[in-house]
């Protein structure tokens, strides 16, 4: 009851005044009414009242404060209301009296400890009883009635980041290490400690024992993480931990609230957290006020947990209130969302949202016809009444592409593996890839392909196929007879239109296949368009219309491409057949440049390219459009073209491209090649490459651990001697003899040897060559 | 101080990796064979700089470690940039043999040949470290949180990451205190690196001498009893629990920072060679005392507010990981080694020795230690070793055999060698330090 009253006279609202100087550290007095805070440049009392701070009482007296006055650590005495300690930076423990009369209020100088003094801790309960942790490695008890210490704890170690009395044990004091130790010490034993555990990786700053719950430790460490520590058993047992993102410099537990703790951070985080122990993922709470580093936090009354006080090296002392907290549960994104390889989808939200009759589900459903749904394990953990966080469940769901489709990407796996990429001639690669993508129904993929080897080829030796198109096309009744200039208008409208289907489908399916699909039909129509001129119109637009998605690229051109196309126009003087071998010179000559460029005709180009692409044009000139084409590619998700493109034009088109987006595309590319574990095609890639960045990707992690055959230990040394057992590593277990050159071994055993042998040993045995008894496999 | 260096005699190369130490005392005292033998396994051969850090074996491993992480592992920036920023770095200290060593190995890493041409070749994105480079290599402390924004800010040209530029940050400050131990210890060129005439260090019938001076049998007497003198005094400042004013401790720390006579004497080429002019903008910019009551002068860097235990490892951790745990272990090792031996004794405590090294370096570039007295750097450092210090690290390149000679006449080269090393440590640790402070601040 007493308790009771007592909090209910504390109140107030979150407020702040400004120090004149960063604070190293804070406390409170007992009775939650006066607050002090101590740093380098300050040293002042602070009054909390219900409209804010109002200074009390500044400690730092004299003109020229000595370093005594500079303090890493303070500590207000729990019992006595007049009595303060600070641990100053030049290794002095200093007590202060307030009931002195004189301004100078200091009482005790200690200047036992060599370096700096980390933290100075009253008793809780003993009244003279105060104890200093120090960088010197030592620990000292002080009682305030007597000039020196009366004992000394050695710690047998650099230095003592934090020291805390037990509050339930009299006798027991806990202190942290430099080195990631906790020791727990007996103050009537100074010569050994009772206990000590390796608490963290690199220095453990801080350690709070629990209000209630006798043998738990809380123990804050630079390795980023707070651990809860049990003591009450034989072994010391790490119960909770919590991982925060920056090493953390306090820990204070919260009053009344068992599984709570607040804790800030040494660097780059400014903001205070509370966790919820037990839900180490996400703070229960966060106070986002200061601008600087949080150097100090304390409860403001011990059995208060709604307010909590803070001093920062932005020179401000703050004081919060738990219900102004922001709360990241709240904001946090229950849902998430993944896709697979093979264009499966995972999609996780709360399962409110998922078992309603919601509409989500229901388009979640529609979205992928015939997907399989299916409801995996789930983690569900029991909701604890105590705990203040709000319960999500979230369900999980799987979308599973089409069986059809799961072949999906299929195409990419073939591309990769059966695209050239170098080796040959450039006209040849083209030719060889443009085959490729036609016997894989990607007509697009192969009219590029077909189109860079025109643009790009060395006129004088036209390759073969074209040849034979320009034979077929000859004798054709040439197709441009009709008007170009209908046509494509009719054509930008179409374009329009199609360009928001494609845009649609991309988004219904999800699956770049299916648009392949789509186009696939129109492949032969095009061809048989081209071999017989007498189809009428529409069918000519409706295969202009799917082409057009292949074509894209070029049509996104407009600028250029309408002007060119009335200058076609304007050759009126050109007989019917332009493009009969004695008059291509000429149309290359003027307006070759531009008739390419209209991609209506890429068909009639293609069929007469030879003769077009006269010497007159240099191939530099496409590198406009070929870029815009990559980018395309890219854009549309199919990096692999817009790479093996850029690979087989190698300078050609290098240049025109910036190094960052060539970059992106070779990550994304090998990437994905990695993804789909086609390792040779990746690794061809990266070797054939010209970005600096992604040449460099096979020079790095070229390291492979190996363990020795012998003592089955790592070789930690360079070359094949083991440096335990001396002996050679790399003594091939079927023959016995050194092996120089390829060498496989078994990651099981670590057994292995000569390529050959292994492989012949394994397809007669299931057993390790060496004899070890270890069934080795061989894939 | 007259200085005789004889840089343009002729000469011949002398052998061994160090002008200082005759080879066969660093055979005699090197036990680390099992330590060279890894080198020696890795790279096929021992360098100089291994050979003479293989005098201390545990300090070598975990300096080995740290370097191969730095230039071989995965890291942000490419690896022929990584030995590029060496060069740059080295070249401000005109430390022929670290720009030769890396020089080469930036071609082997696959550098573009027309970068070695000189910085104005290389890609306008090193050209911007140059500040930060001049600013590391002399004065650290002026760097501020605009240098770093400078780099990063998004809106920048050729703009640095975070990461990029921790890692040449740290890349840089290792090259310099480096070099700073290849000048101390006067390493010599590889055998296959060129022997440039200009670049010989100092030629061996000096060293020599003045080698042959030390053994002299009077001095040698003298020299004994110094060793002595030192011990007590080690014993008296261990012992001694004076308390001083705050003002008499500043007063302390100012004049040690400050004590301008142990400037070396400029004995600085007026020109500087070719082979370093053209990786180096601005080479006027040296270490200079700012001065400490001065209106400009920043103030100094207490090492309570910015240490490398709390505030610089728990930076370094979060942008370059490993090499935070590299250099964290690599400090640790150095502050803790000792074989507790000084000269002919052994079984003495050196610790505050080896303390007051560290702090008066760390006193040279500005970090004062609220709980050191600084007057213990003065009663256990002699004035010459405060020279040689002083020298080696802060203007590495006017070390002189006779810096090295006249301090501690008495103490084994290995010993020497060991003050080297505390030497690179702190000083790459200050550095760092008022980088990483720098940048924090750009990040709050």
């Amino acid at each position: 009851m007493e308790k009771m009253t007592r909090v209910s006279t504390v109140s107030g609202h979150t407020m702040f005044c400004h120090l004149d100087a960063p604070a190293n550290a804070i406390s409170v007095c007992r009775d939650a009414t006066q607050v002090v805070v101590a740093g380098r440049n300050i040293f002042k009392i602070y009054g909390l009242e219900e409209d804010g701070f109002t200074e009390r009482l500044n400690l730092r007296v004299g003109r020229k404060p000595s370093l005594n006055f500079s303090c890493a650590d303070v500590m207000w005495h729990q019992m006595e209301e007049n009595l303060l300690a600070t641990a100053a930076t030049n290794g002095a423990v200093v007590t202060w009296n307030l009931a002195r009369s004189c301004r100078n209020k200091q009482e005790q100088l200690f200047t036992e400890h060599k370096r700096t003094v980390n933290k100075v801790c009253f008793h809780p309960t003993e009244v003279y009883m105060l104890l200093s942790g120090s960088q010197d490695g030592f620990m000292k008890c002080f009682d305030l009635r007597k000039k020196e210490s009366v004992s000394t704890f050695s710690g047998q170690s650099e230095s003592v980041r934090d020291v805390q009395f037990s509050i339930k044990d009299y006798f027991t004091f806990a202190a942290s290490f430099e080195n990631g130790n906790v020791q727990l010490w007996d103050i009537r034993r100074p010569d050994r400690y009772e206990r000590m555990f390796t608490a963290h990786t690199g220095p453990v700053f801080c350690c709070d024992w629990h209000p209630e719950d006798r043998g738990w430790l809380a123990t804050g460490g630079r390795d980023k993480m707070v651990k809860v520590w049990d003591m009450s058993t034989n072994r010391v047992k790490e119960i909770y931990c919590v991982q925060t993102i920056a090493s953390v410099a306090r820990v204070k537990w919260r009053p009344e609230r068992r599984y709570h703790l607040a804790t800030c951070s040494m660097m780059v985080d400014h903001n205070i957290y509370v966790w919820d122990v037990r839900r180490p993922f996400i703070p229960f709470a966060t106070f986002e006020e200061h601008k600087d580093v949080t150097t100090g936090i304390v409860w403001r009354h011990q059995h208060d947990p709604y307010y909590l006080l803070s001093g920062s090296k932005d020179s401000t002392l703050y004081q919060h209130m738990f219900k102004d907290a922001s709360r990241p549960v709240d904001r946090a994104n229950p849902e998430g969302l993944c896709f697979g390889l093979f264009g499966d989808l995972a999609f996780a939200a709360k399962e409110s949202l998922m078992s309603g009759p919601s509409s989500a589900g229901d388009v979640g459903r529609k979205t992928y016809p015939g997907g399989d749904r299916r409801y995996p394990i789930f983690f569900f953990k029991k909701p604890d009444v105590r705990e203040q966080f709000a319960q999500v469940s979230s369900a999980l769901s799987v979308f599973e592409s089409e069986a059809g489709s799961s072949v999906g990407m299929d195409w990419f796996i073939n591309t990769a593996q059966s695209y050239l990429l170098s080796g040959k001639p450039f006209a040849e690669l083209c030719e060889h890839n443009a085959q490729v993508a036609k016997r894989l129904n990607r007509p697009q993929e192969s009219t590029t392909w077909t189109m860079l080897r025109i643009m790009f080829s060395e006129p004088a030796n036209p390759s073969l196929s074209s040849n034979h198109n320009l034979n077929k096309s000859g004798n054709l009744p040439l197709v441009n007879s009709f008007s170009m200039k209908e046509m494509s208008a009719a054509l930008n409208e179409r374009n329009k239109e199609n360009r928001q289907d494609n845009l649609h489908s991309l988004e219904t399916n999800l699956n770049n296949n299916d648009e392949n699909e789509e186009t696939e039909g129109s492949e032969g129509q095009a061809e048989y368009l081209f071999g017989d001129a007498e189809l009428d119109d529409d069918d000519l637009y409706s295969m202009e219309h799917d082409n057009h998605a292949a074509e894209e690229p070029e049509y996104l051109l407009p600028q250029e491409a309408f002007p060119l196309r009335h200058e076609i126009m304007d050759h009126p003087s050109a007989p019917e057949p332009v493009q009969e071998r004695p008059e291509s010179p000429h149309v290359s000559g003027s307006e070759t440049e531009n008739t390419c460029l209209t991609s209506t005709e890429s068909f009639s180009l293609i069929s007469v390219s030879q003769l077009l692409f006269s010497p007159h044009l240099p191939p530099k000139f496409f590198c406009p459009i070929v870029k815009e084409m990559l980018c395309f590619y890219a854009e549309q998700g199919d990096v692999q073209m817009a790479v093996s493109v850029l690979i087989v034009l190698g300078d050609r088109i290098r240049k025109e491209i910036d190094e960052l987006t060539q970059e992106h595309w070779y990550m994304s590319y090998i990437d994905l090649l990695q993804r789909f574990e086609l390792w040779n095609v990746s690794n061809e890639v990266i070797k054939l490459s010209t970005c600096g960045p992604i040449m460099c990707l096979n020079q790095t992690s070229t390291t492979l651990h190996i363990n020795c055959s012998n003592c089955k230990r790592p070789m930690s040394n360079k070359g094949w001697i083991c440096d335990r057992c001396h002996q050679c590593a790399s003594v091939c277990a079927v023959c016995h003899h050194v092996v120089k050159g390829l060498f496989v071994w078994c990651q099981g055993c670590s057994h292995g040897g000569h390529l050959e042998h292994v492989m012949e040993w394994l397809k007669q045995s299931k057993h390790c060559p060496a004899g070890c008894g270890h069934l080795c496999e061989y894939t | 101080m007259k200085e005789e260096a004889g840089v343009d005699q002729p000469q011949t190369l002398p052998s061994g990796p160090s002008a200082f130490i005759p080879i066969e005392e660093i055979l005699d005292e090197g036990a680390a064979q099992e330590v060279m033998s890894e080198a020696l396994l890795s790279e096929g051969r021992v360098d100089h700089i291994n050979t003479m850090m293989g005098l201390h074996p545990t300090y070598q491993t975990c300096f080995q470690r740290t370097h191969n992480a730095l230039l071989q592992l995965d890291g942000p920036l490419p690896l022929s940039w990584r030995h590029f920023i060496i060069i740059l770095a080295s070249a401000r200290h005109q430390c022929s043999y670290l720009v030769q060593h890396h020089s080469s190995a930036f071609l082997l890493a696959g550098g573009d040949e027309s970068w070695l041409r000189g910085l104005h070749c290389a890609p306008p994105k090193i050209q911007r470290l140059q500040t930060l480079n001049k600013l590391l290599a002399h004065r650290p402390w002026i760097i501020t949180q605009e240098h770093i924004q400078e780099l990063v800010c998004p809106g920048a040209e050729a703009r640095w990451s975070l990461a990029e530029l921790i890692q040449a940050i740290v890349l840089m400050s290792h090259a310099h205190s480096l070099a700073s131990f290849v000048w101390g210890c006067g390493v010599l060129p590889e055998p296959e690196q060129s022997g440039d005439e200009s670049l010989q260090m100092c030629s061996p019938t000096e060293s020599c001498c003045a080698r042959d001076k030390a053994r002299n049998q009077q001095e040698w007497s003298e020299a004994v009893n110094e060793v002595k003198l030192l011990m007590e005094k080690m014993m008296i400042v261990q012992q001694q629990g004076e308390e001083f004013t705050q003002e008499e401790m500043v007063t302390r720390f100012e004049r040690e920072r400050t004590e301008s006579l142990l400037e070396p004497a400029d004995v600085q080429r007026s020109v500087l060679p070719d082979c370093f002019s053209r990786f180096v903008v601005d080479a006027d910019f040296t270490y200079q005392d700012f001065s400490p009551r001065g209106v400009q002068a920043p103030p100094t860097m207490r090492a309570q507010d910015y240490s490398w235990e709390d505030h610089g490892f728990s930076l370094m951790n979060r942008l370059y990981g490993e090499m935070a745990q590299l250099l964290d272990e690599k400090f640790q090792v150095v502050c803790a080694l000792t074989y507790n031996t000084m000269a002919m004794h052994s079984h003495v405590d050196t610790s505050t020795l080896r303390k007051a090294i560290w702090n008066y370096i760390h006193c040279i570039y500005g970090i004062r230690y609220d709980d050191y007295n600084y007057g213990e750097v003065n009663q256990l450092l002699e004035r010459s070793l405060k020279v040689y210090v002083k020298t080696v690290a802060c203007h590495p390149e006017k070390t002189t055999p006779r810096m090295y000679f006249s301090f501690w006449r008495q103490f084994r080269h290995s010993e020497k060698v060991h003050v080297n090393l505390l030497l690179m440590e702190a000083r790459l640790q200050a550095a760092l330090l008022y980088a990483l402070r720098a940048i924090t601040r750009y990040m709050t």
